[in-house]
């Protein structure tokens, strides 16, 4: 995990160039295009790779004795995610410059955004307002290093908002490295409708985080799930998909049918999900855009449920029940037609692709109890590759590929766990009365799961957990919210 | 393939040893068990009141007197034989009532991830079913669904709430109207 770093920043030749370049201060030239009817926002770099390698290889802090030991030693502003990272790093962000007179209140809003994204991450630690010695009033004035020294802020984020008067809010940013007294990256801006001004932070939060770690972020990323009120007799269940921490909750369904584990197509344009509106559990996929939704034709008369998309979103992975038996099937999205995968008299669900599309992984009680098995698309015999103490269920193989998100049962715990593609270096990262579900930050760095909690009065609710299993988090979601679904980055 | 029900309904039979206390289950809730109805309905020839628990032509008296549903034992769907008996009761009203369709709902309790409940359930409500088939009950006669966690009808985080949820019910109505 931490190669594609090593190499992106060990390489001397790269290093010696980049020293030959001078990292001098570029102004924001960035390109942006015409939004969403959600009020989202779009961006594009000015991107000039050797002036990025110039900024992020940029000379080593300057101030020895920081406690910093997530920062690479005599390196750039920099924080290593797999080193395990104990002390976050301080940044500051002031109130972004309102550029016109109706972008005030989006411009401190959009700061706050961005900080929350960042301390939300639990890498990253925000030197309070009141703490700075300097005011950034001008987006283009120079940048005071000594007072953000002074208070120990290794990175600062200043920031410009405008309106045009028609409705569109334009944000830009820079990043610096603070100690070295440099611009990491370059300038950048974003725009978007108003009501879309939570992406244009998530966008500039997306970059500093990218920046600094080297991964790509996952702040402008939307979650489906199903939201839940009621008590667990007479809970009322509808789908809704919301911004990742869990702001612009908006509904998708009507709660009169039971709807459960929708799922994200992978590129956020569908909903695979199971409803009981037909009267028994069936497999429907729902146009986001449009918010209408279709019956796939799984078998009439027949459970289908436990759906996922294919990573190029062309298929699906389903389970169907034929009397007592439950195995796996993949169906074609466009022609209907479908293949089935598993043939065992025992439970056969919960299937997930690799990313790159050729292996599922499954859970099956064919040994007694439910066990994780990798098979390869094409069939064959499966490996089963769960082998500690419990059960398992619910696989989500990892974006990246390298890891594999379950759910165990064990001596009455539930736990959110990770283990590698072969089940080696299992590890459990949460436990708790009830939790299940995980799913996949963009980045492969993070998880989301459900928390149902005991007793007669229990609901659900959402919670993150890094894959180190540090800094569990609960998102904030107006009712109950369980089976979340994160969707790609936008 | 090492599937194991014979085992299973070994486990089984030992687990639901321990929910088949009758004092469990409230009078009014369905649930007795397959001997208790008997005497209601028996010697009041006309003397009850059609449509209520009395009147053994009533769903009402399949829903309380003979009992509509079966429990199990966790992770489990093989027919105690408290189960049997009840089911036998029930096939038995279903050949006499050959008017009433049934759909048997299978459902199990929150210890467990969703997905995998949903095709626990429908074992269990494919237990009942083929029992009731195979005491001669016609299979276009009934339907089976699963429910999993999504129907629990004790609330409780607890053994005697979990015995009560992990259950198969036959839901039964007049066939004209379903």
């Amino acid at each position: 995990m931490t190669a594609r770093f090593a190499r992106f920043c060990a390489s001397r030749a790269l290093r010696r160039f980049v020293r030959g370049t001078s990292p001098r201060y570029v102004c924001p030239e960035a390109v942006t295009s015409a939004d969403n009817k959600r009020g989202g926002a779009t961006g594009k770099e000015n991107t000039s790779m050797t002036r990025l390698l110039a900024l992020i290889l940029a000379p080593a802090l300057a101030v020895a004795g920081l406690a910093a030991p997530a920062l690479a030693q005599n390196g750039p502003l920099r924080i290593e995610i797999t080193e395990g990272v104990i002390e976050p790093l301080p940044f500051a962000v002031p109130d972004f410059v309102a550029e016109s007179g109706d972008a005030g209140q989006y411009a401190q809003q959009i700061s706050r955004v961005i900080a929350e994204d960042l301390t939300g991450t639990g890498l990253f630690r925000e030197i309070p307002r009141d703490a700075h010695i300097s005011r950034v009033s001008n987006f283009s004035s120079p940048i005071q290093f000594s007072d953000w020294k002074a208070i120990n802020a290794q990175a600062l984020i200043t920031g410009a908002v405008s309106s045009d008067g028609g409705g569109r809010l334009t944000a830009k940013f820079r990043v610096w490295d603070v100690f070295a007294g440099t611009e990491l990256g370059q300038g950048m801006q974003f725009s978007a409708t108003a009501d879309g001004w939570r992406r244009l932070a998530h966008k500039v939060a997306d970059q500093v985080y990218s920046r600094i770690t080297g991964e790509s972020g996952y702040f402008d990323s939307r979650v489906v799930f199903v939201s839940e009120t009621g008590p667990k007799d007479e809970r009322a269940k509808r789908l809704a998909v919301m911004d990742y921490d869990g702001a612009n909750v908006q509904f998708l369904t009507s709660s009169n049918s039971i709807v459960i584990a929708p799922r994200f197509s992978p590129n956020g344009d569908r909903v695979l999900y199971t409803s009981y509106e037909t009267g028994e559990p069936r497999i429907h996929v729902l146009d986001v855009g449009s918010v209408q939704s279709r019956i796939l034709p799984t078998s009439d008369g027949v459970m289908s449920f436990a759906p996922r998309f294919s990573p190029d979103g062309s298929q699906l992975l389903y389970s169907m029940t034929r009397g007592s038996n439950t195995d796996i099937y993949a169906m074609d999205i466009n022609s209907g037609q479908t293949r089935q995968l598993t043939t065992a008299p025992s439970i056969e669900t919960g299937a997930s692709f690799s990313p790159d599309g050729s292996k599922i992984v499954f859970e099956s009680d064919r040994s007694g109890t439910q066990q994780l098995y990798v098979m390869s698309v094409g069939g064959g015999e499966p490996t089963r590759i769960s082998f500690g103490q419990g059960r398992y269920g619910t696989p989500v193989w990892s974006p990246r590929g390298d890891l594999i998100a379950f759910t165990k049962q064990n001596a009455g715990r539930f736990h959110i766990g990770v283990m590698r593609t072969d089940g080696s270096e299992e590890r459990l990262l949460t436990a708790s009365f009830l939790d299940e579900g995980p799913t996949w930050a963009p980045n492969g760095r993070v998880l989301m799961f459900a928390r149902e909690t005991q007793g007669a009065t229990g609901a659900s609710s959402l919670y993150t957990v890094d894959v180190s299993g540090r800094n569990l988090k609960r998102v904030r979601t107006p009712d109950g919210a369980s089976d979340p679904s994160w969707g790609p980055l936008q | 393939m090492t599937y194991l029900p014979k085992v299973m309904m070994l486990v089984a039979g030992l687990g639901l040893a321990a929910c088949t206390n009758p004092d469990r289950f409230g009078a009014g809730d369905g649930s007795a068990g397959a001997g208790a109805g008997y005497g209601n309905g028996s010697g009041v020839n006309g003397g009850y009141l059609e449509g209520s628990a009395s009147d053994p032509r009533s769903s009402a008296y399949f829903n309380q007197a003979i009992g509509d549903r079966v429990l199990f034992a966790v992770d489990q769907s093989t027919l105690s034989a408290q189960a049997q008996a009840t089911l036998d009761a029930q096939a038995q009203w279903l050949m006499t009532n050959s008017d009433y369709l049934a759909v048997i709902e299978g459902h199990a309790d929150e210890q467990g991830t969703r997905e995998y409940n949903i095709a626990l359930g429908a074992r269990r409500a494919n237990a009942v079913m083929e029992y009731l088939i195979s005491k001669g009950v016609a299979s276009s006669r009934l339907r089976q669904i699963s429910y999993g966690k999504e129907r629990p009808v004790e609330i409780c985080s607890e053994e005697a709430c979990y015995a009560k949820n992990r259950r198969a019910v036959t839901v039964i109505s007049m066939g004209m109207t379903s």
